[in-house]
């Protein structure tokens, strides 16, 4: 599975392993987008990109889908852990407008 | 500028290829000297403009990508990722930040990534005929 799921605090946190690409992007969308629909308690879904190597665009539509979806249902979404690279990518979409993204810290 | 080596390569335009593409033409580019990062930048732009041949050039039918790498003597990458697909129209719009002829989880940022991640980007198309994007980086190399 590329991602691990966990709902703690009304927060559901989706760990996402791996690439992120065209090709990768529908696995990750669909399992992300079953825990949104299925767990409505969760007002905050956190996407964690810790485990992410590596992201193209195909990562920004992802998480710009997924915003769209959480907004639809009154849920909130943030981005964490991004490296440099994924944050600079994320940016040019202006995502950050709507959702918070944070790169990893240290 | 003087060619000191080159890569062709031609593959079909599943997704699958798209991870498949990016890491050979960074295998290739590693002859170089270059930073994980200006690694990172390459496998950036290919993956893009793959992905551009799958799901624009070939829409719904299977056709070929073809990649050239080149290698010159002066530090400098020029990969060209070719298709014969239905081509562009526009390509002053298809160009622009957030636009996308389709719909869906695109994010419409394809070409701007590749921009940003590349010194020159030339975009060529012909409707009907297809399309090339040829992208120029310098490596400055781990000595910067």
């Amino acid at each position: 599975m590329p991602v691990t799921l966990k709902n703690k605090n009304s927060t559901l946190y989706a760990f996402l392993k791996g690439e992120i690409d065209h090709h990768t992007a529908p696995e990750l969308r669909e399992c992300i987008d079953d825990a949104i629909i299925l767990n409505d308690a969760p007002k905050l879904i956190v996407l964690d990109f810790g485990g992410v190597t590596f992201m193209d665009s195909s990562g920004v539509g992802l998480v710009m889908g997924r915003y769209r979806l959480a907004a639809s249902k009154g849920k909130k979404i943030r981005v964490d852990n991004l490296s440099e690279r994924d944050y600079k990518i994320m940016k040019m979409s202006g995502i950050e407008k709507l959702a918070e993204i944070n790169k990893t810290v240290g | 500028m003087k060619k000191i080596n080159e890569l062709k390569m031609v593959f079909d335009s599943r997704s699958v290829n798209e991870s498949f593409s990016r890491v050979a033409v960074a295998a290739f580019s590693s002859q170089l000297d270059m930073t994980v990062e200006e690694l990172g930048d390459i496998k950036t732009v290919v993956s893009e403009a793959v992905t551009n041949c799958i799901v624009h050039a070939y829409r719904d039918t299977i056709g070929k990508i073809y990649i050239t790498c080149t290698v010159f003597e002066e530090g400098v990458i020029r990969v060209s990722v070719r298709d014969k697909g239905c081509g562009i129209e526009d390509v002053t719009k298809a160009r622009e930040p957030l636009y996308t002829s389709l719909g869906g989880d695109r994010s419409g940022l394809g070409f701007s990534v590749m921009e940003s991640f590349s010194d020159k980007l030339k975009v060529r198309s012909k409707v009907g005929v297809g399309t090339t994007v040829t992208m120029d980086k310098k490596i400055k190399g781990k000595a910067q």
